[in-house]
């Protein structure tokens, strides 16, 4: 499958990237987790497993030619509006919303592949379809369905926060690949009302008051907002240096819900300070700026727009997330890639870079 | 032209991407800012937020099931005590804080320090216990100098009340705190040091039914320690109640019968295993063991030359003397060695080779068959028996009781006593088995041991003819509002085969034993039930000059085992006086006296209306008034 030529091609700094941006994630979990009674094995040992799955799946995405997945991505698409309605249907009920689908061995979760998918099937669009000066408003009519559709079955289980991240990966995308200021001006105008829409029929309570809460920390400072506040206390009572690893106070002592998963950065926040976050700032920042760089090496369409759509992933992934820590965005459910602890996770952006390195490894083929 | 356009497009694609690469710099550029913000600028008001941030844990402890014996009367309930707790998180100066509690409270400072240290490893909102079962006067005084003592709480328990004072309290044990030891065991894995836990007896063997589950209510409070919210809350599970086969009236007699002698005593219901008494003499006040033990009394206890500490019923391991000859007669019935008729002459000393064995009595009993040997206890018919049977013979028939080993009582450190045979002793010593070595596991001695426990089973048994049920302690275990959760049933361990008729022949001896004359243990006769037993006195050393000058630790173990009433056996029970030199004079009594508070308990359950009582036991049987028709003729010389 693989040509022994490419190998020589391997990107290392892609796969190093990752890998020491993982080992600081499960060297921050271990910290999270101390203060947890865990039964069976700890937290930062089965991330350690699940970043070795990772590597395995990242593998495997990177043995075949890319170009195989612009003929797959339609299929690939209706195949995950199928298992997105099969989880409207038959799926399991956990903590409030309806996202997994068991599969009696394992648990997948539909949405998550979705951001995957949502880039595949946009870079085949935009690929065939050549819009001179910019894309029109007629011509969004097609991406925009074939958006809405899944979108719409994502808030419905409801979990807003793949939602969104689908919506802003085929934004970026659409971006990219360029827009006629009519088609700015009316999808302005359509947006605001069908927002509002959204907002007084869609969202449910909770995601509402995540909403106000962001807006205002303290109108419910023991009520949701708690998060808020406790993680910005986290973050802030850091300092420069940082309190030292599991030395957190903030963390240590549990103030923090999902202080491992979606909350990670704060735990790191809070023991390494803001030279600590620095590093990892500048890690994450030269992941996406080297998986654009892929995309501009790239010398066909179809690869630069994956390339360009699975960053767009990873970026908004570590932009929402970091942000939702730091207080400037709403808390909503959006892990940190490679550093939040969970399977789903790490499988999905593993995959990711596997499709990243699949692009580089092949730049020379043209 | 195609190939111009695309060439136009893939270079149009490149500035793009360089020009979204700006666009992530200055993205992430704002994220390092907004972190700046937080983390530099704002670093010491979010720093001494979360030092005001605080969480706080108000445990509230289970009480502990209750203890109840047959009837339903609680033996062991709760009542409320104070500890004296601190909560690490609130503690600026730990060092001023233990000086101020050591001169405020007089509490032992290493003690205080030692305790802290240990409580150390749970988040510090967590209150850590540093002493238990304090006075109210220390609680005032901690109350009203609050002040001077940040962080230090006191916290209600409940602790163990013993509603009959030191009444069995080998078996119902007491607890303590759960010990670092024990902390490190997977049993005690959600225990945390300051715990109490059973220490032994039954508070141990059942603590995991009586412990119930603590609760608490997780806070959240400002930085003056004013409650904001309640963030989780969780309610305390008070323990299960066990209901014990003892009855307690009979175990208050039974205990009261040793007076101030050392020894040990089980009774057993004949057809349940059901252990209506267990004692163990002297004994100790749990009640103290919940608070810090007094150094004088631990010395007190430790210094007892009876050694109070030992649950001698459970532990206790001796040699079973004459009590043991029913053993070896039933196995000489059932191997054919003898008959009811076989017949020895005893003339006071038995010898083999160069080996005088002596009976006890040195003048002999003249012609002795078996109801006598057992009535009188002569030494020599049974080391004529026990010579043609051997000792694995006897052994064998001593298996079928299942002595030997534990009989899985319930409780932790049963000891199983020894049945020697030749294999053991090449196995133990590496010297075959000596044919003179024999004659004393006949009567009981030599290496023969057993428990007080394996006693009662065994004449049960007899009792019985042939049904060897597990000896138990627990009836039943019941919820907080008495919802039944556990019934523990008869459990029958193994039948022995002897056949009915050698039991028969064996109880006509015991029978004998307590109501014949010339029998050994005439003591333990009662006026209105026919009761059957068997004496013992056991050696503690082989050689004595006379009795009078024998130090108390070197005087021979006195024993007596009996059933009754003798033709429809439901009470057994065995004595061990330690050091009480004759089984007829020192235990029989005993036995009698707890037959006696055993017949006298059930009175008035058969008869409505109850004479009054003046005698009591053996001594003056004549005098009584009238005995009960079913068991009128008691007093009557036996068939």
């Amino acid at each position: 499958m693989i040509d022994r030529r490419l190998l020589t091609n391997i990107d290392w700094m892609l796969a190093g990237l990752t890998v020491v941006i993982c080992l600081l994630g499960i060297l921050n979990i271990y910290s999270a987790t101390a203060p947890y009674k865990v039964v069976g094995a700890p937290y930062y040992i089965k991330q350690f497993n699940w970043m070795l799955v990772g590597m395995f799946v990242a593998t495997l995405a990177c043995s075949f030619d890319y170009h195989i997945l612009e003929d797959l991505s339609y299929w690939l698409y209706g195949f995950m509006l199928l298992l997105l309605l099969a989880v409207l249907v038959v799926g399991r009920h956990s903590m409030g919303a309806t996202r997994w689908l068991d599969l009696g061995f394992f648990n997948i979760q539909p949405s998550e592949l979705m951001k995957i998918v949502i880039v595949m099937t946009f870079a085949r669009f935009f690929n065939n379809f050549q819009a001179i000066g910019g894309l029109s408003v007629k011509d969004l009519l097609f991406p925009l369905a074939i958006l809405a559709v899944p979108v719409l079955m994502i808030i419905k289980q409801p979990d807003l926060g793949t939602a969104v991240l689908v919506i802003m990966i085929a934004l970026s995308m659409t971006v990219y690949v360029g827009l006629r200021w009519s088609a700015v001006v009316t999808f302005t105008l359509v947006t605001i009302p069908a927002a509002w829409l959204a907002w007084a029929k869609l969202l449910r309570p909770y995601q509402k008051n995540r909403i106000f809460d962001f807006l205002d920390p303290e109108r419910s400072r023991l009520g949701s907002g708690y998060h808020i506040i406790q993680s910005k206390i986290a973050v802030g009572s850091g300092g420069i240096v940082g309190k030292g690893f599991v030395k957190g106070t903030q963390s240590q002592l549990r103030f923090l819900p999902e202080q491992h998963t979606d909350f990670a950065f704060s735990v790191f926040a809070e023991e390494w300070g803001f030279i600590g976050c620095l590093v990892l700032i500048v890690l994450y920042l030269s992941l996406v700026l080297w998986g654009l760089n892929i995309a501009r090496n790239c010398n066909d369409r179809f690869g630069a727009l994956l390339a360009m759509g699975v960053t767009a992933m990873l970026f908004w992934h570590i932009v929402i997330n970091m942000g939702m820590v730091m207080g400037l965005f709403p808390v909503v459910g959006v892990p940190l890639p490679f550093f939040s602890y969970g399977g789903t996770s790490m499988i999905t952006s593993m995959v990711g870079i596997g499709i990243l390195q699949n692009i580089s490894l092949r730049r020379f083929m043209f | 032209m195609k190939e111009q356009r695309f060439v136009r497009e893939i270079t149009e694609a490149k500035r793009r991407i360089l020009l979204l690469s700006f666009v992530v710099g200055a993205i992430f550029f704002f994220l390092v800012l907004r972190l700046w913000h937080l983390q530099v600028l704002n670093a010491d008001d979010y720093r001494s937020m979360s030092e005001n941030n605080r969480l706080r844990f108000v445990p509230v402890a289970a009480s502990r099931g209750a203890i109840m014996d047959r009837n339903g009367k609680v033996l062991v309930s709760n009542r409320p005590s104070f500890s004296l707790a601190v909560v690490p998180q609130e503690v600026k100066d730990k060092e001023l804080l233990l000086n101020q509690m050591t001169a405020l409270l007089a509490l032992d400072r290493a003690d205080l320090a030692d305790r802290w240290e240990k409580g150390k490893g749970r988040a510090r909102y967590y209150p850590i216990v540093l002493a238990s079962n304090i006075s109210r006067d220390q609680v005032e005084m901690v109350e009203e100098n609050h002040l001077r003592l940040p962080g230090v709480e006191i916290e209600m328990k409940p602790v163990r009340e013993y509603t009959n004072g030191i009444l069995a309290a080998h078996l119902l044990g007491y607890i303590g705190e759960v010990s670092e030891d024990e902390l490190n065991t997977k049993a005690y894995e959600d225990y945390n040091p300051g715990d109490y836990v059973g220490k032994n007896g039954i508070e141990r063997a059942l603590e995991g039914e009586l412990h119930g589950t603590d609760g608490g209510r997780q806070l959240e409070v400002d930085a003056r320690g004013r409650v904001l919210r309640t963030v989780s809350e969780s309610y305390p599970k008070v323990g299960n109640s066990v209901v014990l086969t003892i009855d307690s009236e009979l175990q208050k007699q039974a205990e009261q019968a040793f007076g101030d002698q050392a020894g040990a005593a089980v009774a057993m219901d004949v057809n349940t295993g059901e252990v209506l008494a267990f004692v163990s003499n002297p004994g100790f006040d749990p009640a103290l063991f919940s608070g810090k033990l007094p150094a004088a009394k631990w010395k007190e206890y430790l210094e007892d030359i009876r050694h109070p500490m030992e649950n001698k019923a459970l532990t206790g391991q001796y040699p079973p003397g004459s009590t043991f000859k029913i053993i070896t007669a039933l196995a000489g019935l059932e191997d054919g060695k003898i008959t009811d008729t076989s017949s020895v002459d005893c003339t006071g000393a038995y010898k083999v080779g160069t080996s005088t064995f002596k009976c006890w009595n040195k003048h002999g009993h003249g012609y002795t068959n078996l109801k006598k040997a057992l009535r009188e206890s002569c030494d020599v018919f049974f080391y004529q028996l026990g010579e043609r049977l051997g000792v694995d013979a006897i052994a064998a028939t001593a298996r079928k009781f299942l002595l030997g080993a534990p009989l899985g009582i319930g409780l932790a450190n049963e000891k199983g006593g020894l049945i020697p045979t030749a294999e053991w002793k090449k196995k133990r010593f590496g010297t075959r088995w000596y044919h003179g070595e024999t004659l004393p596991v006949a009567i009981g001695q030599g290496y023969v041991l057993m428990t007080p426990i394996q006693m009662a089973s065994m004449i049960a048994t007899v009792a019985n003819e042939g049904s060897v049920y597990r000896p138990h302690l627990v009836k039943r275990i019941v919820d907080a509002d008495g919802k039944l959760l556990k019934e523990f049933k008869p459990e029958l361990l193994a039948k022995t085969g002897i056949s009915a008729a050698n039991y028969r022949l064996v109880k006509q001896g015991l029978f004998s034993v307590v109501n014949d004359p010339g029998g050994t243990g005439a003591m333990a006769r009662l006026y209105d039930v026919r009761v059957a037993g068997k004496t013992g006195t056991s050696q503690v050393v082989k050689m004595r000059n006379s009795k009078t000058s024998t130090p108390y630790q070197y005087r021979d173990h006195a024993l007596f085992v009996a059933f009754a009433p003798y033709d429809n056996p439901e009470i057994a029970l065995a004595v061990v006086v330690e050091h009480g030199e004759h089984g007829g004079s020192a235990a029989a009594p005993i036995a009698g006296r707890i037959l006696r508070a055993w017949f006298d308990g059930k009175k008035p359950a058969k008869k409505v209306l109850e004479k009054p009582k003046a005698v009591q036991g053996d001594e003056d049987g004549e005098e009584a008034p009238q005995s009960p028709q079913e068991d009128g003729a008691s007093e009557d010389t036996p068939q």
